[in-house]
C-alpha cells in the first residue's frame, strides 16, 4: 500500500446557520488521482477550500495531516508552499496579459524590485511544454480558447512546483476532445508520480481516470469506492451515492406527444462575428421547431450554437445578418432588439447564468419578474403584491429551494439559481424557447427536475429547442436533433434514429470534408 | 424548510438590527456627542441651528437623489452637478435682473438642467463615454459657461416671490395659518399657561407655530399608517419579516419626525425648502422602488447584460439617469441661488462631492445594483450634522474636511465589513 499523502479527519466547517461540512474524512495516497464527486451544494469545494487555506486553521474543526505533519494553514501561500495547488472551476487568468505573465502572478520570477522576464519567459515555456500547449509564452491571454486557457493553468500550478493538484471541475467549460485531451495528460502527471484531486460532475471522466471516488453528499462522507476493479465503476454506482438512490431513467418519459405545426423556421440565415465581420460565426443555417416539439441541437465547443440562438432572439450577437426569420409561416422583419424577440414570444435562456442571465445581486421575485414587468405592472407602477404571488407561484411550480423569494439570487446554488432563469423567462410567456445549456453545471438531481419542466412545456405546446454539448441529454430528450459543426448545420435526424456514434460520425465526416 | 421560515419571521435579533441600522446609530452617537459636548450643551438642537440645518443641506439631498440614480447604474457618477448648479443660477440670475417673470425662469432654469443632463447621458449612453470621463467634461465646460454668464461677477435676486418660495429669509416658511385663522389662540398661548410653557419652553410659547407642528403630526400618522399596511400586506402573503425590528424603526422615525416639527415650530415654523426636499425624496423613493423604470435601474447597476438580454434598452437606462440628475441639478440651481439671494461664479464647487459622499456613507454600493434613498437621507443628514456641529464647537475650518473624510472612509468600511461577514 501506497503511502498516505493527505489525511483530512473530521473536518466541520460550520457558516452561519449551516453545516457545510459536518465529519469528512478524505484519505489520498500519494500519486493517485482521486476523485471527490456530489450533487452541488454538497461540500465539495468548501472541503477544498479548507484544504487550501482559504478558509484558516482555526475556523473549522478537525485535522489537515500533510506529508505526515499537521498542518494549519492561514492562507493559501501557505500550502502552495507545500504544493498544495487548487485551480478553481472559474478559470483565473488576466486576458491582457501574456501567458508568462499570467503563470507568475504572485510569484513573479526574479529581485524583488526587478522582474526578469528572460527568466520568466523561458520557464513558461518549459512547463507550457510540459502541458503540451504549444504556444509561445510572450502571447496574450485573451488570444487563445479557452481549452488552450485551462491548459495554462495547468502549466501555471506546475511552475509553483505542484505536489498535490486539485481541479475543481477542469473539463466544464472543455468541449469533448479538449477535456479527453485534459483527462489523458492528467493521466501522464499521474506516470510521473503526482498526486491529484479532481472535483466533476462528469462521471464518465470519474470512470476514465480517477483511482479512487468519495462521495460527499449533504456535507458528509458517504462512501469512497475503489476504481481498481476489473469493470470501470458504472455511473448508476456513482450516482447511487450521489443522490442516495438508484436512478434507473436519467430522462423523464414524453407523455403524450403531440407535434403540431411548424412554428417557427429560420432559412439561410447567416451571421458573422461581431469583432472580426469577415468571419462566420452562422453559416447559412436553415432550420424549423414544430409546436410541441423539442429540437435538440448537438455541437461541441464553439460549433456555433450559441450564436445561432442569442442571434435568432432578437440579433443579441453578432452582425451583417442576412437570412429570414419566420414565425407561424409570417415573415419577421429583422430588428437589433431583445424586446421585440420577447414580443415575438421567443425567449432565450442563456448558459452562462450569471454572467447573462441572472441579476445575482437582487432578490428571486426581482428576478422572476424582469423579463415581463409590463404583466405585473400598471401604468409602469409595480404591484407589489402581484409580483410577490407571481415569484411564488414559480417557486412551488420549479419547486425553487428558498427559505422565501426574497433571498438574493446570488445565495442559491447552481441548480436553484438555473430555475430562477427558467423562471424568469416562463413568466415571460414565450411560445418558442431557445434553451441554451439549461443544465450545466448543476447537479443529477435537479437535472431531472430540469428535464421534467422542459417535458413540461412541450406538452403545453411550447416549441423548444434545447442546445447542448451533452450527447445522452440531447439523445434522451429531443424529437428530433440538428447537428452543427464549424458555424453549419451538418445534419438532422428524429430521435429514434441518432445514436452517439452516427452523431459523432457525422460529425468527424464533416469536419474531413471541410 | 418549514423550520427554516419560522427562524426568518420569528424573533429579534440584535446583531442583524445593528447591522441594517449602523448609520442610524451612529447619526444618533453623533448628535448626542455634539449635544453634550462641553460649554456648548444642547446646542445644536436649539431649533434655529435645526432649521439651518435643513437649509444649509437642501442642495445636497436634492443632488444625492439623482446621484443615487446614476451610481445605482453602475457605479457611475456626476461630476459635473456643482457647475451646473452654478450655470443655471446664473442663467437665472441674470433673466431675473433683466426682469423676467419668475415662473418664466423656473421653468427655464429646470429645462436647461435637463438639457444639460440629457446631452451628457447621450455622451455615456449612446456613444459609450466613461461616465467619469463625460462629466468631469461638463464640470470645466459648465463652470465655465457660469463665468461667461456672469462676466465674472455675483449677480444678485430682488425678486420678493422666488426669494419666499426657495429662499431662506424670514418669509420663506409656511405661515402660520392656525393661529392667524383663529386669534384667540393667542390668548392660550401665554407665558401664563403653565402647561402649555412647560411643555414647550418659556422661550418660544408665545411664537409656537401650531400649523408646522399639525404638518409634522399629519405626516407621522400617515407613515405609521402605511408602515401598518405594509406589514399587515406582508403578513397576509406570508412574507417572512421581522416585526420587532419594524416596529422599532416606525416607532423611530415618526418620533423623530414629531421631534424635528416640534422644533422647527418653535422658531419660524416649517420652511419653504422642506417642502422641496420632502416633495423630491417622496417622488424618487416611489420610482426607485415601485416603478418600472426604477427596477431597470437596479437590475443594469447588478447584471448589464442580463438586463439587455432580458429585453430592457439599457441605453435609455442610463440615459434616463443622467438626464434625471441634470433636472434636479437645475433644481438645486434653484435653491442654492434663493438661499444666497444670487448667485457667485464659484458657487456649487464641491456639491458633487457632497452628493456622492452621502450616498456612499448612505449604504449605496460603489459597483451599483444597490442603494436606496431612505440610505442615502441618513448620509445626507449625518454629513450635515458633523458639519453644523463642529462649526458649533469651533473645529477649524480646514479640520472640518479632514473629519468629513474620515466619516466617508469609515462609513464605506463599516458597510463592506457587514457585507462581508454575511457571506
Amino acid at each position: 500500500m501506497a503511502k498516505i499523502l493527505l489525511e483530512m479527519k473530521n473536518i466541520t466547517k460550520t457558516f452561519p446557520g449551516v453545516k457545510a461540512l459536518d465529519n469528512v474524512n478524505l484519505q489520498v495516497e500519494e500519486g493517485e488521482i482521486h476523485a471527490l464527486v456530489g450533487e452541488n451544494g454538497a461540500g465539495k469545494s468548501t472541503l477544498m477550500n479548507v484544504l487550501s487555506g482559504i478558509y484558516p486553521h482555526g475556523t473549522y474543526e478537525g485535522d489537515i495531516i500533510y506529508d505526515g505533519q499537521v498542518c494549519k494553514f492561514s492562507n493559501i501561500k501557505d500550502s502552495e508552499k507545500l504544493g498544495i495547488v487548487i485551480i478553481h472551476q472559474e478559470l483565473a487568468l488576466v486576458p491582457e496579459m501574456t501567458i508568462g505573465e499570467n503563470m507568475y502572478l504572485g510569484n513573479e520570477c526574479g529581485h524583488k524590485f526587478a522582474i526578469n522576464w528572460n527568466k520568466t519567459y523561458s520557464e513558461a515555456d518549459k512547463y507550457l511544454k510540459m502541458v503540451g500547449l504549444e504556444e509561445s509564452s510572450k502571447i496574450q491571454v485573451k488570444t487563445i480558447g479557452t481549452g488552450k486557457q485551462q491548459l495554462v493553468e495547468i502549466a501555471k500550478a506546475l511552475a509553483k512546483k505542484a505536489r498535490l493538484l486539485i481541479l475543481d471541475e477542469p473539463t466544464s467549460s472543455l468541449n469533448e476532445e479538449d477535456s479527453r485531451a485534459l483527462l489523458d495528460l492528467m493521466l501522464s502527471f499521474k506516470k510521473q508520480g503526482m498526486t491529484m484531486i479532481i472535483i466533476t460532475h462528469k462521471l464518465n471522466e470519474v470512470s476514465y481516470v480517477a483511482d479512487k471516488i468519495t462521495v460527499i453528499r449533504d456535507g458528509t462522507t458517504i462512501e469512497t469506492i475503489d476504481n481498481h476493479g476489473k469493470e470501470p465503476v458504472s455511473e448508476e454506482r456513482i450516482i447511487k451515492g450521489m443522490v442516495g438512490r438508484e436512478i434507473t431513467n436519467r430522462f423523464p418519459k414524453r407523455e403524450n406527444v403531440k407535434i403540431g405545426d411548424i412554428r417557427m423556421e429560420i432559412d439561410h440565415w447567416t451571421v458573422h462575428h461581431p469583432l472580426y465581420p469577415e468571419r462566420k460565426v452562422v453559416d447559412d443555417v436553415s432550420m424549423y421547431v414544430r409546436q410541441g416539439e423539442v429540437v435538440g441541437i448537438y455541437g461541441l465547443m464553439g460549433a456555433g450554437r450559441t450564436e445561432l440562438a442569442m442571434s435568432i432572439f432578437g440579433q443579441s450577437y453578432g452582425v451583417n445578418f442576412s437570412g429570414e426569420l419566420k414565425i407561424d409561416g409570417q415573415h419577421v422583419k429583422l430588428r437589433k432588439s431583445e424586446a421585440d424577440a420577447i414580443k415575438h414570444k421567443i425567449a432565450y435562456v442563456t448558459e452562462d447564468r450569471k454572467g447573462n442571465g441572472l441579476v445575482l445581486s437582487q432578490s428571486i421575485k426581482v428576478n422572476t419578474s424582469l423579463a415581463n414587468l409590463g404583466a405585473i405592472s400598471k401604468n409602469t407602477v409595480i404591484d407589489g403584491d402581484k409580483e410577490y404571488a407571481v415569484a411564488e407561484e414559480y417557486r412551488d411550480k420549479l419547486k425553487i429551494k428558498t427559505p422565501s423569494v426574497e433571498q438574493l439570487v446570488g445565495n442559491l446554488s447552481g441548480g436553484n439559481q438555473q430555475k430562477v432563469l427558467l423562471a424568469k423567462w416562463m413568466f415571460a410567456e414565450p411560445d418558442i424557447l431557445l434553451l441554451d445549456e439549461p443544465t450545466r453545471g448543476i447537479d443529477v438531481g435537479a437535472k431531472y427536475e430540469i428535464y421534467c419542466i422542459i417535458n413540461d412545456l412541450a406538452a403545453a405546446g411550447k416549441c423548444v429547442v434545447l442546445i447542448s454539448s451533452e450527447l445522452p441529454e440531447v439523445l434522451g430528450m429531443s424529437d428530433r436533433i440538428y447537428i452543427m459543426n464549424e458555424a453549419k448545420i451538418i445534419g438532422e435526424m428524429p430521435a429514434n434514429q441518432a445514436t452517439q456514434e452516427n452523431i459523432m460520425a457525422a460529425i468527424l465526416r464533416s469536419g474531413r470534408g471541410a | 424548510m418549514s423550520e427554516q421560515k419560522k427562524t426568518l419571521t420569528q424573533g429579534f435579533k440584535p446583531g442583524e438590527f445593528f447591522q441594517k441600522y449602523t448609520m442610524i446609530i451612529a447619526l444618533v452617537v453623533v448628535t448626542i456627542v455634539f449635544a453634550l459636548w462641553p460649554g456648548k450643551q444642547g446646542l445644536i438642537l436649539q431649533p434655529a441651528n435645526l432649521t439651518g440645518l435643513i437649509a444649509e443641506n437642501g442642495y445636497v439631498f436634492i443632488l444625492a437623489t439623482g446621484m443615487l440614480l446614476c451610481i445605482l447604474t453602475g457605479g457611475n457618477i456626476d461630476l459635473s452637478v456643482g457647475s451646473v448648479v452654478c450655470f443655471t443660477a446664473a442663467v437665472g440670475c441674470t433673466m431675473m435682473a433683466a426682469g423676467a417673470n419668475m415662473w418664466l425662469t423656473v421653468l427655464v432654469m429646470l429645462a436647461i438642467g435637463l438639457a444639460i443632463g440629457a446631452f451628457q447621458g447621450f455622451w455615456i449612453a449612446k456613444i459609450r463615454v466613461p461616465a467619469f470621463i463625460a462629466t468631469l467634461a461638463g464640470m470645466y465646460a459648465f463652470r465655465g459657461f457660469s463665468n461667461v454668464v456672469l462676466n465674472g461677477y455675483r449677480v444678485d435676486i430682488a425678486n420678493e416671490q422666488f426669494l419666499m418660495l426657495f429662499g431662506n429669509g424670514k418669509s420663506s416658511y409656511i405661515p402660520d395659518v392656525i393661529r392667524q385663522g383663529i386669534p384667540s389662540l393667542d390668548t392660550v398661548f401665554t407665558k401664563d399657561n403653565a402647561f402649555l410653557s412647560g411643555l414647550i419652553g418659556q422661550n418660544f410659547v408665545t411664537k409656537f407655530n401650531l400649523t408646522c407642528m399639525c404638518i409634522g403630526l399629519i405626516a407621522a400618522i400617515a407613515f405609521v399608517a402605511l408602515k401598518v399596511h405594509k406589514i399587515l400586506s406582508q403578513k397576509k402573503l406570508g412574507i417572512s419579516q421581522s416585526i420587532p425590528g419594524q416596529i422599532i424603526s416606525t416607532v423611530v422615525i415618526s418620533v423623530l419626525v414629531l421631534w424635528v416639527s416640534f422644533k422647527l415650530a418653535c422658531y419660524r415654523g416649517f420652511p419653504m425648502v422642506l417642502i422641496w426636499i420632502a416633495l423630491v425624496l417622496g417622488i424618487y423613493a416611489y420610482i426607485t422602488t415601485k416603478t418600472a423604470i426604477g427596477r431597470h435601474l437596479y437590475a443594469v447597476g447588478g447584471n448589464e447584460k442580463a438586463t439587455a438580454l432580458s429585453g430592457v434598452k439599457t441605453r435609455n437606462v442610463f440615459w434616463f439617469a443622467y438626464a434625471n440628475i441634470g433636472l434636479l441639478a437645475g433644481l438645486a440651481g434653484i435653491l442654492t441661488a434663493g438661499r444666497a439671494k444670487g448667485i457667485d461664479p464659484v458657487y456649487g464647487e464641491g456639491y458633487e462631492m457632497d452628493a456622492i459622499a452621502s450616498c456612499f456613507i448612505g449604504g449605496a454600493s460603489a459597483y451599483g445594483g444597490t442603494g436606496k434613498v431612505s440610505g442615502m437621507i441618513i448620509g445626507a443628514i449625518l454629513m450635515g450634522v458633523i458639519n453644523k456641529g463642529m462649526i458649533i464647537v469651533g473645529v477649524d475650518a480646514n479640520y472640518q474636511k479632514v473629519v468629513k473624510g474620515i466619516v466617508l472612509l469609515i462609513a464605506v468600511m463599516f458597510d463592506v465589513l457587514s457585507k462581508r461577514q454575511k457571506r
